[in-house]
């Protein structure tokens, strides 16, 4: 193994993928400011039907897992002691940073009464019984530990003079020490909400298709997000590479490719032993919107199993590709368990308005935008031996 | 592979302690207790074949909770104010009534080629979801009357009270920049000038002085707009378990027999309302439906039919409540499952440093 150091990639930081980019944000955020002025139904197609919308779903419920980076490598190379896999951590936890504020940010866009939004941390409004109160709190405490595990990177970077005037090192030294405990708790906290967003549904009862309304709902979320996780640092990786030309990773992701085949296996046979067991697998196979749906999800699933298992796994290729396969199902199961598989019954239907799509995309393009900001400036990744592509910092 | 015997016992350490509370999560699972009706629950009994789809009951209630009419915008300017039109329940419109229409629509309260009315309003669930899944206790409800309120300065808006609402009632006002939940709240303004009502009220039996409900005083005591003018005491107001047995008489009564209708309260002075009995469907809904609520309906068609859901006799906020205080009861299973994460980390992290020096983050995860 060659010594692992993390450097900052370098380059110009306006690119025109970054204004692309910035083009959407702006659009975006013309929406944004849009919604506070003159309310949600100015911009969304949200309705007492269907409350909760893609800003929710798309952002926080889907977009939190795609932030489960951090957390299943933290799990894997720390809790499982596999440090094989140290090299992608760092760039994993900075999706996790970014998925996670940025879902943040969009629940406060989302949050019909935002200025009330402290109440959350007012003890003597606090209702433990809610679900939703578990994950807001859950989801805040994460973002703070997100960012203090993180920031080792920042710290790097200063200038000898700034760290010496406010004692960096010090702090340095105090997370470097204390590390294992936000390391412990960047596992505990997703474990517990990511658990949550499935509990969450339990609620709807007879709105949600028996497909996927079951008291399962916390480990399938659990599972899934693990999972989306794995799949997010493959594609992240693969991504990277190819467009930065950093040393490929493939070998590593195909030690990983078991583990990840493996959890699959986990997560489909308990789904579809838990239908047969409530005797509702006709369900999967009537032909109709939520069977149909359901079976989408199961192919998508069920792809990167035999990629994974199989020699492709050692292939860049593949690997994509099956990361793509269970990001797609992880969010099709999050999307139609919160969304296209609720019936709220009285004639209500939705689909999403284009500002109200606008402002999601807005939120994924400064997160996409934020990502190459910083492996651009900060040491990230997990540079090769030669300095070609590194600014000397 | 490289892995030694050491890492390999390590990785088993932290297999143990993750499936651990998976482990304790799957031991069996209960739904939280079902709850029980308050001790002077009151509620309303809504009697569709009685009901003749005036609407009073709607512009009363827009009158007493100063809400808007509802018209759409070519009605605007043309008589301003007046016509209301409002199609369900919103953010604007508490309490509405809808018909049910089917075929030729000759006969009132007939399934087929009939019509029927129903009244759509919160129905105070006796284990309301919309409390269960508030995260700021911006619902609640009273420990007395069982009257679901809501408070405006507590809510944050999440609509998660909208999402979980077996009956589709918490409506959140999109077109508002500072948008509320609206919901009926039974007139709770109104009936806190009823002495009986008031928390330090006199504690009274169920039923024994309903009457003394309508003359507190000399002044009479108000109850909630729409009960107070209905015509045909189809919206009848009083203590639950009075209408529950009121409810049971009509359905033990033979259709077409002439029978008093009560108006305004059950038990009250008011001159009752002499009419046929109707059709009835065998059936109370909200005497168990979705653990019960303190609004029950009596229907000439089934409740399906208007838009009142089949649910099962325990409430959802049941099981959600159940799986949480499964997997958090005490945060014992968190604190256990922190620890063994804790010590498994600090080992982690410490044979990073010790196996590769050279690396510049050893024991960073970052």
């Amino acid at each position: 193994m060659t010594a692992t150091v993390h450097r900052p990639l370098g380059g110009r930081i306006v690119t025109k993928p970054f204004l692309f980019l910035g083009l959407f944000l702006l659009i975006g955020a013309y929406f944004i400011l849009r919604r506070f002025l003159f309310g949600m139904g100015d911009v969304s197609n949200m309705s007492n039907g269907y409350p909760i919308g893609t800003w929710v779903v798309l952002d926080v419920v889907i977009g939190t897992a795609f932030g489960c980076g951090g957390f299943a490598m933290a799990l894997l190379i720390y809790i499982f002691n596999r440090k094989v896999y140290h090299p992608l951590m760092r760039p994993a936890l900075l999706g996790g940073v970014f998925g996670y504020t940025l879902a943040g940010l969009a629940v406060m866009i989302d949050l019909g009464r935002y200025w009330n939004a402290f109440n959350l941390l007012l003890p003597w409004y606090a209702q433990p019984n809610s679900v939703i109160f578990e994950v807001a709190l859950c989801v805040m405490a994460y973002i703070t530990v997100l960012w203090l595990e993180f920031c080792p990177a920042f710290l790097e970077r200063m200038s000898p003079e700034i760290r010496q005037r406010f004692r960096l090192d010090r702090l340095q030294a105090f997370l470097k020490r204390y590390m294992y405990v936000l390391i412990a708790l960047g596992v505990l906290l997703p474990t517990m909400h990511q658990s949550s967003l499935g509990s969450v549904l339990l609620i709807l009862g007879y709105k949600l298709s028996p497909l996927w309304n079951t008291i399962w709902l916390p480990l399938l979320y659990l599972i899934s997000a693990l999972t989306m996780g794995y799949g997010v640092v493959m594609m992240e990786a693969t991504l990277v590479q190819r467009a930065f030309k950093t040393p490929s990773e493939a070998a590593l992701f195909a030690r990983l490719a078991q583990v990840v085949a493996g959890l699959l296996i986990g997560y489909l046979a308990l789904r579809w032993g838990d239908l047969a067991y409530r005797g509702y697998l006709g369900l999967a196979f009537a032909g109709d919107w939520d069977g149909n749906l359901f079976l989408i999800e199961t192919a998508l699933f069920l792809a990167p199993v035999f990629v994974l298992l199989s020699r492709r796994r050692a292939s860049q290729r593949w690997q994509f590709l099956a990361a793509i396969s269970l990001l797609a199902g992880g969010s099709l199961y999050r999307l139609n368990s919160y969304l296209m598989a609720v019936q709220p019954g009285n004639g209500w239907t939705y689909f999403p308005s284009a500002p109200e799509l606008m402002i999601t995309i807005g939120v994924v393009c400064l997160e996409i935008m934020l990502y190459l900001l910083f492996i651009k400036t900060l040491p990230i990744l997990h540079g090769s031996t030669t300095e070609s592509h590194g600014r000397p910092s | 592979m490289d892995m030694s015997r050491r890492q390999f016992l390590r990785g088993a350490a932290g297999a143990v302690v993750v499936a651990a509370p998976v482990a304790a999560a799957s031991a069996p699972f209960a739904p939280r207790e079902p709850k029980q009706l308050p001790p002077k629950a009151i509620g309303m009994l809504y009697d569709s074949t009685q009901c003749i789809g005036c609407k009073a009951c709607v512009a009363a209630c827009k009158e007493a909770n100063g809400k808007p009419v509802e018209q759409p915008q070519y009605l605007a300017q043309w008589n301003e104010g007046t016509w209301d039109t409002a199609e369900d329940i919103s953010g604007k419109t508490l309490n509405v009534i809808r018909v049910y229409q089917n075929g030729a629509m000759t006969e009132k309260d007939r399934e087929k080629d009939g019509y029927a009315f129903v009244k759509r309003h919160c129905l105070h669930c006796v284990d309301p979801s919309c409390i269960s899944v508030c995260p700021v206790s911006a619902m609640q409800k009273d420990p007395l009357t069982g009257i679901v309120t809501y408070n405006p300065d507590a809510c944050i808006g999440c609509r998660y009270c909208v999402y979980g609402c077996p009956f589709n009632v918490p409506q959140y006002q999109f077109d508002e920049p500072f948008g509320r939940i609206a919901k009926c709240q039974f007139c709770s303004h109104r009936l806190k000038d009823n002495p009986l009502f008031s928390k330090s009220g006199q504690g009274t039996t169920t039923g024994a002085t309903a009457a003394s409900l309508m003359s507190e005083g000399g002044q009479p005591g108000r109850i909630p707009a729409c009960c107070d003018v209905c015509p045909t005491g189809a919206s009848l107001f009083g203590w639950v378990e009075d209408l529950q047995a009121e409810a049971k008489r009509r359905l033990a009564l033979k259709p077409g027999e002439m029978y008093e209708f009560p108006r305004g309260l059950l038990g009250g002075d008011r001159p009752s309302q002499t009419a046929p009995v109707g059709h009835y469907q065998p059936h109370i809904y909200g005497e168990k439906e979705a653990g019960g609520t303190q609004v029950r309906y009596l229907t000439g068609v089934p409740h399906e039919k208007l838009g009142l859901p089949k649910l099962p006799d325990h409430s959802f906020a049941a099981v959600s409540e159940g799986m949480q205080h499964t997997l958090y009861k005490g945060l014992i299973a968190p604190v256990v499952l922190l620890g063994g994460l804790v010590v498994l980390a600090r080992r982690g992290a410490q044979s990073h440093r010790d196996e590769d020096p050279s690396r510049n983050d050893e024991d960073s995860p970052s």
